[in-house]
């Protein structure tokens, strides 16, 4: 059997395929040039700016109140703090809403578009574009804790003193140190926002309406942390994917006590491997008719 | 599987296609020879484009068997499909890239395709669509006519042994309409396959050596333009303005014909016109003959075979009610 023996043009069947890191870069592209992104990116930004700017103006007038998200007293005698605090306030709302876009588009948003018939046809596999998918939407989980986590420590900067940080344990660590603290917190956000985008790319796959998928995803997300937050349900939280979102003031200890990290990793990874097994029966079964 | 090259691009066996208990595609039996223009015919909702993503892994089938180059499929799809360019149900693309970047986008999708060539490949096929001058503008500034020209560049980024238009011409002017006659001769110079599909006759009858006619998701006609017209039925079209007298002469011959009295429709001027389809044993001549020797006036007398045109209506039926 050789396909090539018509004289037609079969150069494209003789070759070998290559590895496709060509696709990888395409969606990196296609997500990053997008002026939503940009958008996303640029509001996310803004909350440690916006925070940074009211304790300062407001710092004159009632110093130390007492009141508001976890280490939003300390900004004041240290700016490094400022992203600590803008991460603790965009977890709960802003980061979802923000990755329920980027994940509920993935596929729903080329299927509204009319581009996902020719991708599969260019062709690419039904499994390899789903993995491409999860792969740049945890790019942007990353990208957005990083323009946080960056912005929160500018505007820190410039606002207010920066210096040694004082512990949640006591002990005092110095500037270099508190940056890679603040890195690995990005890192455990990151982290614990693959499970939110596993069930993105999922819901995804079943609707060709970009606007639902992103919608639902958000919903879910909300949902998860009031189940989180019902003292009935205690046996359930362990299992929300939410649960652990917050607890990274754990690497504000010294030694740094990974416990947490590593119990949202798993967590994290399980909902990934299941959502994820989902995403891949749903889409890979599914008649494209966008 | 057969060891010898395949003579069919494209072969369906017994094809169908339920949604629920709707029968989008019943039994399609396709036969696309190697190297034709291949019209698919059919008036919309008719099942056509359900066909083509079957023939494309898009949609599976609910029973029946398909090859494309050979090839069963779905089975053997990752093969095929680089071999194949498409244009599906009109173009999608992405609103916010330039028509170049969508092609990069979609060239870069394809892991046969050689990123060394990318840029080059991409700047041919949109010279060869017309489309250099707007390569750099974004596809949310295109026309129907420019987004089609675009799908087609698409279809053409790589050496096809085959090539599936859907509608290609939907949206395009007259001029681009041609161009596309004209691309499609070019293609099948080098020896690939077109697989068009269609709701207008003319275009298949211009540009397609084979066709095949498809009626509420049934196949109703399959083979060359010239088998086609043959199926048909040959007929004689008489004016005069004896139309009660040359009726009667005609049902003498055994030809049962219509009036067409276009007095009826309050034009006075001209001739009635009777027409009727011609027994093979009734020569032409004979009917003229006897037709004169009744007195009947006869001002004009045409024999026709059938066109496609009558064929494709008698098939498919004619107005809003082809689509259950």
């Amino acid at each position: 059997m050789s396909p090539s023996n018509s004289g037609a043009p079969t150069a494209a069947a003789a070759a070998r395929p290559r590895a496709g890191w060509s696709l990888l870069t395409s969606e990196l592209v296609l997500l990053f040039r997008r002026r939503r992104t940009w958008v996303l990116l640029a509001t996310l930004a803004a909350i440690p700016v916006l925070v940074a700017v009211a304790v300062r103006l407001s710092t004159a007038r009632a110093p130390g109140s007492g009141r508001g998200p976890a280490f939003l007293d300390q900004i004041t005698q240290n700016g490094l703090f400022v992203s600590v605090v803008a991460l603790t306030i965009c977890v709960p709302l802003f980061l979802p809403l923000a990755v329920g876009v980027v994940a509920g588009d993935t596929l729903a948003g080329e299927a509204g578009a009319g581009t996902l018939r020719y991708l599969l046809v260019a062709p690419v596999g039904r499994i390899r574009l789903l993995l491409v998918k999860f792969a740049a939407a945890i790019a942007f989980c990353l990208a957005a804790t990083v323009v946080i986590t960056a912005a929160g420590a500018l505007i820190g900067a410039a606002l207010f003193p920066i210096g040694p940080v004082v512990l949640l344990s006591g002990d005092t660590i110095g500037v270099p140190d508190s940056i890679v603290r603040a890195l690995l917190i990005a890192g455990y956000v990151t982290v614990s926002l693959a499970g939110l985008t596993a069930i993105g790319l999922f819901v995804s796959t079943l609707t060709d309406a970009p606007v639902g998928a992103m919608a639902a995803t958000v919903v879910i997300s909300i949902v998860a942390q009031v189940l989180d937050s019902l003292p009935q349900l205690d046996w359930l939280h362990p299992y929300l994917f939410t649960h652990y979102w917050l607890g990274f003031a754990d690497l504000l200890r010294q030694p740094v006590e990974f416990s947490s990290f590593s119990s949202n990793a798993l967590l994290q990874l399980a909902y990934v491997l299941i959502f994820g097994s989902l995403a891949i029966g749903r889409f890979t079964s599914k008649d494209i008719l966008s | 599987m057969t060891a010898a090259a395949p003579e069919l691009a494209i072969e369906t066996r017994q094809l169908t296609k339920t949604f629920g208990r709707q029968t989008v595609v019943n039994n399609l039996d396709l036969a696309v020879p190697r190297g034709s223009v291949f019209g698919f015919l059919g008036p919309n909702g008719s099942g056509k484009t359900t066909t083509i993503r079957m023939l494309l892994g898009l949609a599976s089938a609910t029973s029946g068997e398909v090859r494309v180059l050979g090839q069963e499929l779905p089975q053997q799809l990752p093969g095929v499909l680089p071999r194949v360019g498409a244009l599906i149900e009109g173009p999608g693309f992405y609103p916010f890239l330039s028509g170049s970047a969508n092609l990069i986008r979609l060239d870069s999708a394809d892991r046969f395709a050689s990123p060394a060539t990318r840029w080059k490949r991409v700047a041919d096929a949109l010279e060869r669509v017309g489309l250099t001058h707007a390569a750099g503008k974004k596809v949310k500034a295109y026309s129907l006519g420019m987004k089609q020209r675009l799908g087609i560049a698409n279809a053409l980024l790589t050496p096809r042994d085959l090539i599936v238009l859907d509608e290609p011409t939907n949206g395009l002017d007259p001029q681009g309409t041609r161009e596309v006659r004209h691309l499609v001769r070019s293609l099948t110079d080098q020896g690939t396959t077109v697989f068009v599909s269609s709701h207008l006759l003319a275009e298949i009858e211009q540009m397609c050596t084979h066709a095949a006619v498809m009626r509420a998701g049934n196949l109703v006609a399959q083979g060359s333009l010239d088998e086609l017209r043959q199926t048909g039925q040959t007929r004689i079209r008489l004016v005069t303005p004896d139309a009660q007298l040359a009726l009667g002469v005609l049902a003498g011959l055994g030809l049962a014909a219509d009036v067409d009295a276009p007095s009826e429709r309050g034009v006075a001027s001209a001739d009635p016109q009777l027409i009727a389809p011609l027994p093979e044993e009734v020569a032409a001549e004979q009917i003229v003959e006897a037709l004169v020797a009744n007195g009947v006036r006869v001002r004009g007398f045409t024999v026709a075979g059938s066109t496609l045109e009558d064929l494709f209506v008698a098939l498919t039926g004619e107005g809003f009610d082809v689509a259950q």
